[in-house]
């Protein structure tokens, strides 16, 4: 039993003029999309293009300030996600819409339904059943929690079809994904296409979009650039056209010979915040002056193993040393002083906090030293802290002001320029560039490429591959908390790497 | 789905800073609505409305009587505020004023009884040693229990104010019992000595100055102390906090001896200076109120000592209330409802409301300087 | 102790422990929704009054019991209305409910204080169960308001885990942005559950002053609301745990009132503060298991929800 499939017209999807501001900046600027049902159509832009932000509106979560949305050729003006659900829309968002201790079976139901008994076992055939028709593997009576994040990401599909979306839409659903996983999702697609939906797919990765799109749409700085075939174009092409220049595909990093080991981590084991193990005897060495990069699709570990090593979350096993110093009992303070630095991914929480301004927060690392006695040495705050944000080119309107009104790349300079500025011997970096324009990530990068030619030993933790293939002397790669292989950047196999990814042991450098 | 009908409605926009006109106004706004609120309920329940105001006030800044008596009624409440500000601000939720006022009581009370003929400046220092320690003690115990096993303090601190407030009346009935007092239990009279003395010729003892000098101390070392640093960083985000080193176990710990300490304080200066003796009720609740008291005034301890005059007043006027045949209930009443409006005005401090036609306007926020703005926009554009 | 002296704790156990399993369950019902109420002392208080001013008037018991409950669903609306539509702290919040619902509970009840009341709810024995030996005694020879709750926390249960209504209120409670995208309202979900906490709070404030100590005195529920927080933690937000926590906590109170009957010489005042104490021992040893019970409290419990801007 697949669901009802739609109509000739009813995946038709035009949006047309559709604007939307922000306070600070115009996210869509009269941008205009048309999809057909049985197409599978890529949004494709840099972070902060305006993608997510007009699915968003075709999605109805949010309402344009101008522009027409239609759908099966009819007008639509969505005032809530209900009502865009009930149009036939059906979105699978970055961040998945699941209750987690509820199970696949109840998430699908969840606001689809109106009888007033939850009748078990007669729904959890239905969702049964419409799994098995897409090829969707996932248990019925299994509790979110429970899934990976690719089964998660199904049962989001599961929810749309459930509702009988005649158009379906995906955030970046391939940041989640292997590169297996990720073929398998194509082909889902594919099927769902076939039945004469609309789909479409916001990504900024060229392979994807060439791989599964039949048309692409280019979005840059919130305007159209271009719609075409896939057919008609490649990816020197789109990549123009996504960052309006030549792209150089490669960040210029020279040789650089590295010196003895630094950070050593050896056998480690942590526990996740579900209770489940998340870090499994992991085993690697960062030495001095060079980059190791952590790849593998997120929620693999890394996040706990920065968390371990900055000594915000204990591990069960195995010990970290810096510089040959145990300091796997080590409190944060104390691993400061051992000079770690930590920039974290979680920047406005973990790394700064947001409702504090800019000397507030550089204190934050440096307490001690703008201490005398009891009192605080508020000048002396003010001005390294005036120092820093020149040095490192941090535009801010005011050292006082909450940190959250600057821009990300801005916060990203300053959370970085703190960290640098107790000259650590040991960085510790995770997703640096995510969400950030292309100036900011281009100053990031060269930024950590300075520190390892300085002799820092950096550990860089990124989804990004193509960052870690430009940025890094070896690569390390995450599967489920263990080290699947470490490889040389140099000559790195893209498909080995990906491998790794999903699971299979590869070669250790 | 049509389009929608061209009805303005209401959005809400969040303003970026606010300023601090707009945070003034609308505290002021929240105390005048209240009265407003006051007023009517007390039409709707058939009272007199002029004749309550006027014994409010009468009862409270109308009178030398009553002045004094407003600001004795607000030095405690100076203490149980500084109290749960300190607390507050780290989102330690100290309930427990109360109980650490009537347990800091308790200590004085004992130093006063034990050592009842000490020349007066020993003896009053230690009295209000006494209180602090007292105070600490009775707040450290929910405090470890929060730093070392993660029991939330809400009800421990809340709980604890029972016991300390049966405690005391445990001790007034038996071993403090004042021999004299006939049917209506009394702890027996301080001397001379464990009275703190008057100021001047005016009904208002010492403690005023040791409220002043409270608010200037922990003023001072919110803003420019390391620990003021600290407790400020660890209210707004923990993990960061941690991250940078700082003990999160220490500073609960820390923050709720303090905390602890100056309710304590207050209840020495409550029984030395305006009670005289250990009795059972010496608090109408200012562990309570204080919590009140605290949140107008933002957790700022020098906002705290005019707002703490505005709510002994109330106390005060409650009392003359009684004079016209009104339970002084009402008080309590009028004081939750200021707090409510405050509570409920803070929105409009950071958000303003627009009306809008829906989907065809095309104004949003003027935008300033052009650059992106993260709280606002959502991740992922 | 003799076994009839144990049978009497137990059987003024249960009917002590109702007080707190009203409170309770209606305290679980807007925890689950992810509302933290912390007003429970106070609308309990305004029910108590509420509930025999009006049986004082009247001399209807169960309309007493119905004003109360509308009473404490009132101030539930009050509580939801700044928590969820002016997104106050939900803490501060509850604290002043209680503060002005004490001060509202004095000022109606001022002239009923002490007042004999003109009816009680008097044990009733179902026939037939409350011949069971010894259960029967305890569970079936209570009165009305206590077969009430023993309805009312099946069907709490029921309701929570068994109806589409229930899953979409877990759900608001877990993941309110879930909750939203799938069409369910938000709002309305947390005001429903509020004002039901609330009216249960009143239906507990009833049955302190019609049922377990008839009378009205002001600040009579003596942190009972408070007992009946801590309560809902031990339980894990489920109705029916509720149940053997509530009764717990009541056998504890009614064994302090018996315990001069056995020869234990202790000064009133530290009986009474017996409740207290056993609370806080209680939360002190379930926090040994606060990484299990972390994960079992509702994940959005105090936060306010705030749709992203449209």
């Amino acid at each position: 039993m697949s669901s009802r499939a739609p109509g000739p017209t009813d995946g038709a999807v035009e949006l047309r003029g559709i604007v939307k501001r922000f306070p600070g900046i115009i996210a869509n600027d009269n941008v205009d999309l048309t999809v057909a049902g049985g197409e599978v159509h890529a949004l494709l832009g840099e972070n902060g293009a305006g993608k997510t932000t007009l699915m968003s509106i075709l999605s109805g979560a949010y309402r344009p300030d101008a522009g027409t949305v239609s759908v099966g050729g009819r007008a639509m003006s969505f005032r809530s996600p209900r009502q865009a659900i009930e149009a036939g829309i059906g979105m699978v968002h970055q961040h998945f819409r699941l209750v987690q201790p509820l199970s696949v079976a109840e998430n699908v139901l969840l606001g689809a339904s109106s009888s007033f008994r939850l009748a078990d076992k007669a729904t959890e055939d239905r969702v049964a059943e419409l799994a098995e028709a897409y090829g969707i593997r996932v248990n019925p009576s299994a509790k979110i929690w429970q899934l990976s994040v690719g089964e998660q990401q199904r049962v989001e599909i599961l929810k749309a079809l459930f509702r009988e979306a005649s158009v379906l839409i995906l955030d970046e659903p391939t940041a989640v994904l292997t590169p297996q996983e990720a073929t398998h999702l194509f082909t889902i697609m594919r099927k769902i296409a076939s039945e004469g939906r609309a789909v479409i797919f916001i990504s900024h990765k060229l392979d994807e979009v060439m791989a599964v799109a039949d048309r692409v749409t280019v979005l840059r700085a919130g305007r159209r650039v271009a719609t075409l075939a896939t057919g008609d174009s490649n990816k020197a092409d789109l990549a123009r056209l996504m960052v309006g220049r030549e792209v150089m595909f490669r960040v210029a990093r020279g040789d650089h010979e590295a010196g003895a080991p630094r950070l050593t981590v050896k056998g480690l084991g942590a526990t996740g915040d579900l209770g489940l193990p998340a870090l499994r005897d992991v085993t690697l060495e960062v030495r001095a002056g060079e980059i190791l990069g952590v790849a593998g699709v997120a929620g693999n570990g890394q996040r706990e193993l920065t968390e371990v090593i900055a000594g915000l979350r204990p591990a069960t096993s195995g010990e970290v040393a810096i510089g040959g110093r145990d300091i796997s009992a080590a409190t944060p303070a104390e691993r400061i002083g051992a000079g770690l630095g930590y920039v974290p991914e979680d920047r406005l929480g973990t790394g700064l906090i947001p409702s504090l301004g800019c000397i507030a927060n550089v204190m934050l690392k440096r307490t001690d030293e703008f201490a005398r006695g009891f009192f605080i040495n508020k000048q002396a705050a003010e001005t390294a802290t005036s120092e820093l944000v020149d040095r490192f080119d941090v535009k801010t309107s005011s050292l006082h002001d909450p940190v959250s009104l600057m821009s990300g790349g801005n916060i990203q300079k300053l959370l970085l320029a703190r960290e640098l500025s107790a000259e650590p011997g040991t960085l510790v970096v995770a997703q640096p560039t995510a969400g950030l324009d292309v100036g900011a990530t281009e100053a990031i990068r060269r930024l950590l490429l300075e520190q390892r030619d300085a002799g820092v030993a950096v550990l860089l933790v990124s989804e990004d591959l193509d960052e870690l293939l430009s940025l890094c002397d070896r690569i390390a790669v995450m599967y489920e908390g263990q080290v699947m292989g470490v490889v040389d950047a140099a000559g790195a196999d893209r498909e080995q790497i990906g491998l790794m990814m999903a699971g299979s042991a590869g070669a250790r450098a | 789905m049509s389009a929608s009908a061209a009805t303005l409605r209401p959005r809400l926009v969040k303003r970026l800073l606010p300023s601090r006109v707009t945070r003034l106004a609308v505290r002021v706004g929240a105390v005048a609505a209240a009265f407003v609120a006051a007023a009517l309920f007390l039409l709707l329940a058939g009272n007199p409305i002029g004749p309550v105001f006027t014994a409010l006030w009468s009862g409270s800044f109308g009178s030398a009587y009553g002045q004094a008596q407003t600001i004795l009624a607000a030095i405690p409440l100076v203490f149980t505020s500084l109290a749960v500000a300190i607390a507050f601000r780290m989102l330690l939720w100290n309930i427990g004023a109360e109980g650490q006022f009537y347990f800091g009581a308790f200590g004085a009370g004992a130093v006063a009884y034990a050592w009842p003929e000490w020349p007066a400046p020993l003896l009053l220092t230690a009295m209000v040693l006494g209180g602090m320690l007292g105070g600490a003690i009775w707040a450290l115990v929910p405090g470890a229990l929060r730093a070392y096993l993660g029991v939330n303090e809400i009800v421990p601190t809340l709980l604890l104010n029972y016991v300390a407030i049966l405690w005391v009346d445990y001790l007034v009935h038996t071993v403090w019992r004042d021999p004299e007092s006939l049917g209506f239990p009394l702890g027996k009279p301080f001397t001379d000595e464990a009275t703190l003395p008057q100021l001047g010729d005016t009904a208002v003892h010492t403690g005023a100055i040791i409220a002043l000098i409270a608010a200037g101390v922990i003023a001072v070392i919110l803003r420019q102390t390391t620990w003021g640093y600290k407790i400020k960083v660890i209210g707004e985000n923990r993990r960061a906090a941690q991250y940078a080193g700082f003990s999160i176990t220490r500073n609960i710990v820390g923050v709720m001896l303090l905390s602890g300490a100056l309710a304590g304080i207050g209840g020495m200066v409550e029984v030395s200076g305006t009670v005289h003796r250990i009795q059972a009720d010496i608090s109408p609740g200012f562990g309570y109120t204080g919590i009140i008291v605290a949140t107008l005034a933002r957790f700022s301890p020098l906002l705290i000592l005019p707002v703490a005059l505005l709510f002994g007043a109330l106390i005060t006027g409650g009392v003359e209330l009684q004079t016209i045949g009104l339970p002084s209930d009402i008080v309590s009443m009028l004081q939750g409802t200021i707090l409510f409006f405050a509570l409920a005005g803070e929105l409009l401090v950071h958000y303003r409301v627009e009306w809008r036609r829906p989907a065809t306007s095309g104004e949003g926020e003027p935008g300033g300087e052009g650059r992106a703005l993260p709280g606002v926009v959502p991740s992922g554009t | 102790m003799s076994a009839e002296l144990l049978l009497t704790v137990f059987i003024a156990g249960v009917a002590a422990g109702t007080v707190f399993l009203f409170a309770a369950v209606g305290e679980i019902i807007t925890e689950r929704a992810g509302v933290l109420n912390l007003g429970l002392e106070g609308m309990m208080l305004v029910g108590a009054v509420t509930g025999f001013l009006v049986n004082h008037e009247l001399r209807q018991l169960w309309l007493g019991v119905l004003a109360a409950v509308v009473a404490g669903g009132a101030l539930g609306l009050l509580h939801a209305l700044l928590v969820v539509s002016f997104r106050t702290n939900q803490v501060v919040t509850g604290l002043t409910l209680v503060i002005f619902a004490t001060g509202l509970s004095g000022y109606a009840g001022e002239s009923v204080v002490g007042v004999a009341p003109p009816a009680t709810f008097e044990p009733v024995a179902i026939p037939l169960l409350s011949d069971i030996p010894v259960l029967g005694r305890i569970f079936f020879q209570q009165n009305g308001l206590v077969y009430l709750s023993y309805g009312l926390v099946a069907a709490a249960s029921f309701w929570l885990f068994k109806t589409r209504p229930g899953l979409n209120l877990r759900s608001v409670g877990e993941s309110p942005e879930t909750a939203d995208a799938a069409g369910i309202s938000v709002t309305r979900t947390r005001y429903a559950a509020v004002a039901a906490g609330g009216g249960f709070a009143g239906l507990a404030g009833a049955y302190l002053s019609l049922a377990q100590s008839p009378s009205w005195v002001p600040n009579m529920t003596a942190g009972r609301g408070w007992i009946a927080i801590a309560l809902v933690i031990f339980a894990t937000w489920s109705p029916v745990r509720a149940v053997f926590g509530a009764y717990l906590f009541g056998c504890v109170e009614a064994l302090g009132f018996r315990l001069q009957a056995v020869g234990v010489d202790i000064p009133s005042f530290f009986v009474s503060m017996l409740p207290y104490l056993f609370t806080i021992a209680v939360l002190v040893v379930i926090s040994r298991n606060s990484a299990r019970r972390r994960l079992a409290a509702p994940a959005s419990l105090g936060n306010a929800y705030v749709r992203e801007e449209r």
